[in-house]
């Protein structure tokens, strides 16, 4: 052990490191109390969060490997899961494009209105999933404002892709939005600017400057807009209809199953969610880890 | 917000504000914006004859009920441990401490129906912790319970994650003095770090609570869903609406359209006042809840 330093005496003054006032006795709590607290905590970790997601992957197990992987062969599970990576691979780019958009115009320009246009952004984290689904069979839906015009043309929205896709959008619509908008705000207009001044047109400075400033921001709100649309739950079901093979993503494919019993087999297409959770949360940590000073202020540690 | 740089947009440097915001704009109002005002239309268009006998049946009324009495009592837990599981993490030191902290973000990644079926085995009679509880008499599964208990799992990140930068950024020369002054260790937590972190604590009883109302996925599995008794307001918005009752429906999503817009409301004022708490003393303020985030509701 080194002797203690007294950092006031150092050129120029230091003020102790973090840790050492972390490890303060004056503001710290007992040794039995901190094992108490942590032994606490941990504890209520594992039984509500950890356990369920150990028993998705025992549950899925249970019949063996053979039964785990026949139950992900059969053509609705493939079907299922299709339909997931396509809605998906539809509704986050346009979520995307949306996000990038709404960022520049809030964070590069003053107008009048921005924190009500921001909290608008923000309406469908707050709404119900059902009632996300529920909007758009108003719409759309054969007795909705629009239901006899599409019927007369052979559209369908509701029952439907495209339906899917919209409630899909829908809840996932502020995601990326909400990780550019603190991010840009921080970053201000100077880069721009600059490259401005320099001759580059607005394309050139958005392109070259603006997005590798936001690339690890941009790469965060896609990784958690996608865990969003591929698990998306209540506001699908309500206008997808269940047509098995056709229009069931893997999670109502999970619920189909399981109401039907088929335990093993709801479980096993659960786990491949429960896997893309744990990849989405790996990813998500090692970005804060990485690149956190590159992401809005909330998600550095 | 940082001081105003150009007092008006069309005078900015910058370009694009036009076709940005105008994007912006088209592309809220019809993905957002048009839908939703569809249901207050045809809400309105009910009249208020039309929406009280469905509002005010008794099935209606305790589905509503059910749904904020249950979401009121996770949050509560959510608070309680929700502060433990934030001040273990900012302030102490232990093994594994990275990925336990990344599980904590596990109910936003998780979707809801995995989480509703995997609570299900858990908890139901013969489940890993079900098999123990029976015993006792408390039934899980199947009861108003289990709803407490998925929108436990549901809400826990909104409180702690809302509590740690907080708790993180409170000035510990504050404790000292206070220690130094000769409060006790006790005496301090709670006359002067849980003041500064109260604000935060409510908002994040909030943003729970509020989640925990619209919840469907991970509910209707453990729920049992029996009518009067453990069936929630947004499922019985979906029987209505299998059932062709698209007044009742719309009836029921318009109420609770109205009571979650109040709930923002309160939400916003509660984040005002923790960024105001911040920025007294020189903090960069808290952004607008960045995580009101979830996998697959």
């Amino acid at each position: 052990m080194s002797p203690p330093i007294d950092h006031s005496l150092l050129d120029p003054p230091r003020l102790p490191f973090e840790p050492l006032l972390q490890r303060n006795a004056v503001i710290t709590e007992q040794p039995w109390v901190r094992w108490l607290l942590t032994t606490a905590a941990l504890a209520f970790l594992m039984v509500f969060l950890l356990l369920p997601l150990v028993s998705v992957f025992t549950e899925a197990l249970r019949g063996g490997f053979k039964l785990y992987w026949e139950s992900l062969k059969t053509p609705d599970a493939l079907a299922a899961i299709r339909l997931t990576l396509t809605v998906a691979a539809i509704a986050v780019p346009l979520n995307l494009v949306f996000g990038v958009a709404a960022a520049w115009a809030v964070t590069k320009f003053e107008f009048r209105g921005k924190l009500f246009l921001i909290t608008l952004i923000d309406l469908p984290f707050s709404v119900s999933p059902v009632v996300s689904g529920l909007i758009y069979v108003l719409m759309f839906g054969a007795q909705g404002w629009f239901g006899p015009w599409l019927a007369a043309h052979d559209i369908h929205i509701i029952f439907a892709v495209p339906g899917i896709v919209l409630a899909t959008m829908f809840v996932t619509f502020p995601f990326i939005a909400r990780e550019l908008i603190p991010l840009m705000q921080e970053q201000g207009t100077d880069d721009e600017q600059a490259a401005l001044s320099l001759g580059a047109n607005g394309w050139q400075a958005f392109w070259h400057v603006t997005v590798p400033n936001i690339k690890w921001g941009l790469l965060y709100g896609v990784l958690l807009c996608n865990a969003r649309a591929m698990g998306e739950f209540g506001a699908v079901s309500v206008v997808s209809g269940h047509i098995r093979g056709e229009t069931n993503t893997m999670p109502l494919h999970v619920e189909i199953l399981y109401n039907e019993y088929n335990f093993v087999a709801a479980f096993a297409v659960a786990s491949l969610l429960a896997g893309l959770a744990l990849i989405t949360l790996a990813l998500k940590s090692l970005l804060e880890a990485r690149h956190g000073a590159e992401l809005s202020a909330s998600h550095r540690h | 917000m940082p001081p105003t740089k150009h007092p008006s947009p069309s005078r900015s440097p910058i370009p694009g504000f036009g076709l940005t915001l105008g994007y912006t704009m088209i592309y809220l109002s019809l993905i957002v914006l048009v839908p939703l005002a569809g249901v207050f239309v045809k809400a309105a268009g009910l009249g208020l004859d039309g929406l009280w006998p469905i509002l005010g049946s008794p099935r209606v009324l305790s589905a509503l009920k059910l749904s904020f009495g249950t979401a009121l009592i996770a949050a509560a837990i959510n608070l309680v441990f929700g502060m433990l599981v934030a001040w273990v993490f900012v302030r102490y030191e232990f093994p594994g401490k990275r990925l336990f902290d990344a599980t904590i973000d596990l109910p936003f990644a998780l979707p809801t129906a995995v989480a509703g079926i995997a609570l299900t085995a858990l908890y139901a009679g013969n489940g890993w912790v079900g098999q123990f509880l029976e015993p006792l008499g408390i039934k899980v599964a199947f009861a108003p319970l289990g709803i407490v208990v998925a929108l436990t799992f549901i809400g826990l990140p909104f409180v702690v994650r809302t509590v740690e930068p907080v708790l993180r950024d409170a000035e510990k020369e504050l404790e000292e003095a206070a220690a130094s002054l000769g409060a006790t260790r006790w005496q301090t937590v709670r006359r002067v770090v849980f003041p500064a972190i109260l604000p935060a604590l409510l908002t994040g009883f909030a943003l729970a609570f509020a989640r925990g109302v619209g919840e469907y996925g991970s509910v209707i599995f453990i729920a049992g869903n029996l009518p009067h008794v453990s069936e929630i307001a947004p499922l019985l918005i979906v029987i209505k609406l299998e059932e062709y009752g698209y007044a009742g429906a719309t009836a029921v999503a318009a109420a609770m359209l109205v009571i979650s817009f109040a709930l923002l409301l309160v939400i916003n004022a509660l984040q005002a006042w923790t960024n105001r708490y911040r920025t007294q003393r020189h903090v960069e303020p808290a952004l607008p809840h960045p995580v009101l985030q979830g996998a697959g509701a």
